[in-house]
């Protein structure tokens, strides 16, 4: 479905992802583990056209998107969640989620889709005309995919969702990728919470100062001694 | 949502009352010929503040160049009707003045806007003097410092005035409303969120940029069939300030705030005539005090809504429809 190939991208002279390559097959969970700056985030911005790529070719569903800007990325069914709850305060929570309908015009499924993200959170549903600001972290990174998932994206990428959450909160957030993943949506997760996301990853990709130096299923990777040592704090 | 929802129907009969009301005052001679000079005054400060606070307070960038915005109305409105002195005229040149001042906000906004910070702020400062020396050199057209006398001031009246204002405002707040607007308000709060979400948020700071442009051209036109004669000191970079202070005073993000302060500072100019030179010492007090008391100006960012007021959320526009059924 994803599939990149040789890229490398710069801040300047510095270059922070080294001709990585990796794919994601249709209905996977693939996660990407991996130490502080080691590349993770660059990665996921750049396939969502935040940010662009000086070398190498990113393919999705056999269009090659490597030079497409963030719109043109978005329509073609990719959803970034960047990281650290992205949510527009002063504005309520079903306006957020109107925001995730930017682009699109069929009501009707528009609704649907709405119906089925209030089931996944449905604590969006009580608070729809709360103030976005005034919600909890944990309900902010909900709203966040909650508004993403309004896009209706085939493959949704994820960026640290559990970053300063309670740990109560943590299990609930990937209990609902995993759902969010069982009703047909690809999932592409980053993550510094390597053995949760391992535990519900399909194959998982290490990274280690902008290249991939471990890949696997994500038992294998748990199951690595080399990954436990890094990682895992085991 | 219908057009003729409870909503909007108390509003134009709010609107259609406050008229008669004026209306009634004038005939009785209650509203006396100073007030009315002083209500068009205040309805061009509260288009120009506006469509400044839609720049300011909704897309979040600073723009300080209002009044050159404004003089290409004003001098749209001079040129054209002194040729031919008539109300066709009249709204032709504002029509024209509008679309100038959109073309020329485009051309400064697009390039500035794709790059984050107060770019626009200096570009706006360089610009408006750009437009206000360009007047002073454009003598056959403009005729220079001298500036333009003997336009038709009885093109302009209280009413006219207002009826200008009221589709101004409708026409900004509309637009806040609408999906784009709501869009421009998430550019303001998270630009790389919006930006995630496949919006495209140049595009949405230009739109709102060049829509307060537009606004300010059309305060500018009002302007100059109000006073008769223009010239190119009466477009300083005092003035995009002036604007800036009703903006600030009102309260950043909020309409009513923009309106509410039009008026005040109105009324307060207005009362203060007699005090001559202290006028802007007390003027400046008053601002002081507005800012040690409410920081974020007399409203912050909130809004009046006849809509919440009445129960009826779900005549606010919103595209996701179902959740004004169920909830």
């Amino acid at each position: 479905m994803l599939e990149i190939k040789d890229v490398s991208v710069r801040y300047g002279v510095i270059e922070a992802i080294k001709r990585v390559s990796f794919e994601v097959n249709e209905g996977e969970i693939v996660t990407l583990i991996g130490a502080n700056g080691a590349g993770k985030t660059t990665i996921l911005k750049t396939i969502s056209g935040l940010l662009r790529s000086s070398n190498g070719s990113i393919t999705f569903k056999g269009r090659n998107i490597t030079k497409a800007d963030a719109r043109t990325i978005v329509k073609a069914g990719i959803s970034h969640v960047p990281e650290g709850r992205h949510v527009f305060g002063g504005m309520s929570v079903k306006e957020n989620l109107d925001m995730g309908a930017f682009l699109r015009k069929d009501s009707k499924a528009i609704e649907e889709d709405l119906d089925r993200i209030f089931r996944s959170f449905p604590v969006l549903k009580e608070r729809l005309n709360q103030d976005a600001a005034t919600l909890s972290g944990g309900e902010q990174q909900m709203l966040a995919m909650g508004r993403s998932l309004l896009s209706s994206p085939d493959l949704i990428l994820l960026d640290e969702p559990s970053m300063g959450l309670a740990p109560l909160f943590i299990q609930e957030i990937f209990n609902i990728i995993e759902e969010v993943n069982k009703r047909g949506t690809t999932v592409l997760l980053v993550e510094q919470n390597a053995n949760v996301a391992l535990e519900i990853a399909d194959r998982g990709y290490v990274f280690e100062t902008g290249k991939i130096v471990a890949a696997g299923t994500g038992k294998e990777l748990l199951a690595s001694d080399e990954v436990q040592k890094a990682y895992l704090g085991g | 949502m219908k057009l003729f929802n409870r909503t909007n129907i108390t509003w134009l009969i709010l609107i259609i009352l406050t008229f008669v009301l004026l209306e009634i005052g004038v005939t009785t001679g209650f509203t006396s010929p100073v007030m009315q000079q002083t209500l068009v005054t205040i309805m061009i400060n509260i288009m120009l503040a506006v469509g400044l606070n839609l720049i300011v307070g909704f897309s979040g960038q600073l723009a300080l160049g209002h009044a050159g915005f404004m003089a290409i109305g004003a001098y749209a409105t001079g040129i054209m009707t002194r040729q031919s002195p008539n109300f066709i005229s009249f709204i032709l040149s504002v029509l024209a003045g509008a679309v100038i001042a959109g073309i020329v906000a485009f051309i400064v906004g697009y390039p500035t806007l794709r790059l984050k910070g107060d770019y626009l702020a200096i570009a706006t400062l360089g610009v408006a003097e750009i437009i206000r020396v360009a007047i002073l050199n454009m003598e056959g057209l403009t005729n220079g410092a001298a500036g333009l006398s003997g336009i038709p001031i009885y093109l302009m009246n209280w009413r006219t005035a207002t009826v200008f204002t009221v589709i101004v405002v409708i026409f900004v707040l509309n637009y806040i409303r609408s999906s784009r607007g709501r869009a421009t308000i998430a550019v303001r709060e998270d630009e790389i969120a919006t930006e995630s979400l496949g919006i495209n948020t140049t595009k949405m700071k230009v739109a709102a940029f060049v829509i307060g442009a537009m606004a300010a051209a059309v305060a500018g036109s009002v302007h100059a069939t109000n006073l008769g004669v223009i010239n190119p000191s009466q477009f300083g970079f005092d003035r995009s300030i002036d604007v800036l202070i009703t903006v600030v005073f009102g309260g950043i993000g909020s309409i009513t705030g923009s309106i509410v302060a039009g008026f005040i500072l109105g009324i307060l100019n207005l009362y203060l005539q007699q005090f001559g030179a202290l006028r802007m010492i007390i003027y400046a007090i008053a601002l002081i005090g507005i800012m040690i008391f409410k920081p974020s100006g007399l409203l912050g960012g909130r809004e009046f809504s006849l809509s919440t007021l009445l129960g009826r959320e779900e005549d606010r526009p919103g595209f996701i429809k179902s959740l004004k059924k169920k909830d």
